[in-house]
């Protein structure tokens, strides 16, 4: 097997605290290629940002980030800033989930696009640039370029203000882009909008995509495959249309089960019970335990290992028993 | 709700930032600019000559009577703006560069330097302004030159606080870490992501200042730290004015001039901050 475009192998990230480090990520591993779409999916909290902010070096001073992050085999774990500068915005882009702050407020949105090409790209010039930032913005399907280049962040809707971002965010041709909840923020009829111009884009570029989300329904029908995070782990990774088929651990059959469905009627949508544990207080063997359905014994002191079928790989101990299914 | 009842012409004549206030400082700061430039032109003696027997009162001749030496007052107390003004701006501009750079290298690299600046400010600004100003002006020699820089050094710490605490609360903003994912190197993203959107504050605070400025500075020459004889300089006016007792005009025209001047910049500096903050009220 060649080398994939980017993989996490054993990531952990903690943060320092007063009393006791705090790890918010207890080893992922990943792997996304050109032209792949993998969504990870958890709640708030689970380290799903966490992580993959981590693995590109954006988090404050006070994490820290061990493990593996690979990027066309580079190591991007302990990289010195000038070189993570180089990678950051050319090969690797990000989307945030906030578009309504992710601009700068004072300055166009041209020139910041601009900015971003000359970061990356210092023979081409100003003109050139500006050229290129007005094709990106028709690219990602904003009317009126010509005019909307000499606009202020203030100017645009949320929506639009997403698009510029993903516009700035391929720029320079990334061959990764990692998406950040880039839907959470909007209005559903927006985040359909929002998610088509993404797919079109990752399609055209042939972009390695890492879509973060706490909404599965969103990664149905744009994710190639699947992650799922709980409390700092992979619970359970598969292709998208095995996980919705054939779902093996009882958190991702929640999940699934949360998903309003339109052409039933319910009186009560499902939910999973509890909240996820706080930081630094998982409770012993399975972090899902206390909130699980099928939890026995063996849950509550034995923390599961990964288990591999084919490119399904879950960690549960009843990973196999489909009796209990909670859904 | 006084906005909603003002009638449809004014509302549409008079912008909205223009408060009464504001527009009394506009008022009072042009006329004195005006003078930087016009003293020359509108006063009616030469500031230096003796014109007069000494120590007249106002009369015709000499609308705010005459000096110890025979010295027209109201032509003084005009051409002491082209001394007092300028003054006051360069200090606050300097003292803005200064505090400012270092309030923002402070904020943005943290760590011990940035705790070296600010232990700095903190023992500045524990000085009375105008002891530390004394004492730096002192040391250096009597002159204006010497007051400007003793002010500056008094002054900027409050600026480099200011910037500081706005660099501190900047940087956390996501547009930062949206250029930083993009590449930007350290500098590009202190000058370009979060400089721009520090300053309201900062410009609030320098106009107010500016009044501040030269109600020190004519402190310092009314001690005989400031301008030196015969330079008409308020401070130094007022200075003369108090020897002579019985003669009041003497210290009523640079008393009036610092009085309106630090009342004009501080109105001003109140209806910028009204426009500018809107978190306020």
């Amino acid at each position: 097997m060649n080398t994939p475009l980017f993989s996490v192998r054993d990531l952990r990230v903690g943060f320092l605290s007063r009393s006791l480090p705090l790890e918010a990520v207890r080893g992922i591993d990943l792997h996304v290629d050109h032209g792949e779409v993998l969504g990870i999916v958890g709640e708030s909290g689970s380290g799903k940002s966490v992580g993959m902010l981590g693995s590109v070096s954006l988090l404050p001073p006070s994490a820290y980030v061990t493990g593996s992050a690979r990027f066309q085999g580079q190591e991007l774990v302990g990289l010195d800033r000038r070189s993570l500068q180089k990678l950051r915005g050319s090969r690797i882009a990000m989307i945030f989930q906030d578009p309504l702050s992710s601009l700068n407020p004072v300055t166009k949105v041209g020139t910041q696009i601009v900015e971003a090409i000359r970061l990356h790209d210092r023979k081409i010039s100003k003109r050139d640039a500006m050229e290129r930032a007005i094709e990106l913005l028709e690219l990602v399907a904003i009317p009126e370029p010509n005019r909307r280049v000499h606009q202020y962040p203030h100017e645009f809707s949320g929506g639009m203000r997403q698009r510029v971002m993903i516009a700035m965010a391929v720029a320079n041709d990334p061959d990764l882009l990692i998406a950040d909840e880039p839907t959470t923020a909007l209005d559903v009829t927006v985040q359909a909008q929002i998610m088509e111009v993404l797919a079109t884009l990752q399609k055209r570029l042939n972009l390695g995509l890492i879509l973060i989300t706490h909404d599965l329904g969103v990664l149905a029908g744009h994710a190639d495959r699947v992650a799922v995070v709980y409390a700092g782990q992979v619970v359970e990774q598969a292709s998208i249309d095995d996980l919705f088929a054939n779902p093996k651990h009882p958190y991702t059959r929640g999940l699934i089960a949360s998903i309003p469905n339109i052409s039933e009627e319910k009186e009560r949508l499902f939910s999973i019970e509890g909240a996820p544990p706080p930081l630094g207080r998982l409770p012993s063997g399975c972090a899902f335990n206390p909130r699980c359905t099928m939890a026995q014994d063996v849950c509550r002191n034995l923390d599961p290992q990964t288990t591999t079928d084919g490119a399904h790989s879950v960690a549960c101990h009843f990973a196999d028993d489909k009796e209990g299914a909670c859904a | 709700m006084t906005d909603q009842s003002l009638p449809l012409a004014r509302r549409l004549l008079v912008p909205y930032w223009l408060t009464l206030p504001m527009a009394i400082g506009l008022a009072i700061v042009l006329f004195w600019l005006l003078m930087v430039v016009l003293a020359p032109v509108v006063a009616p003696y030469d500031p230096l000559e003796l014109v007069g027997r000494r120590l007249q009162p106002p009369s015709w001749q000499h609308w705010l009577g005459t000096d110890a030496l025979g010295r027209d007052v109201l032509s003084r107390t005009l051409f002491g703006a082209l001394h007092s003004i300028p003054i006051a701006v360069i200090v606050v501009v300097l003292a803005v560069s200064f505090g400012a750079l270092l309030g923002a290298l402070s904020g943005y690299i943290g760590g011990l330097f940035g705790s070296a600046i600010m232990r700095l400010v903190d023992v500045t600004l524990s000085f009375p302004p105008m002891l530390l100003a004394m004492a730096v002006a002192a040391s250096l020699g009597p002159g204006l030159e010497n007051a400007a820089i003793a002010m500056v050094i008094v002054w900027w710490p409050v600026y480099a606080r200011l910037m500081r605490a706005q660099v501190l609360e900047v940087r956390e903003r996501e547009h930062v870490e949206a250029a930083i994912a993009a590449g930007a190197s350290r500098p590009r993203i202190l000058f370009k992501h979060i400089l721009p959107l520090c300053w309201t504050p900062i410009l609030i605070s320098a106009t107010m200042d500016l009044g501040q400025v030269i109600l020190l500075a004519a402190s310092l020459s009314f001690i005989g730290l400031g301008a030196t004889p015969p330079t008409p300089e308020w401070g130094s006016m007022i200075s003369d004015g108090a020897q002579q007792f019985y003669s009041w005009w003497v210290a009523f025209g640079p008393g009036v001039a610092i009085l309106t001047v630090v009342l004009g910049f501080n109105f001003i500096g109140d209806g910028l901050h009204d426009y500018l903050d809107p978190r306020s009220e």
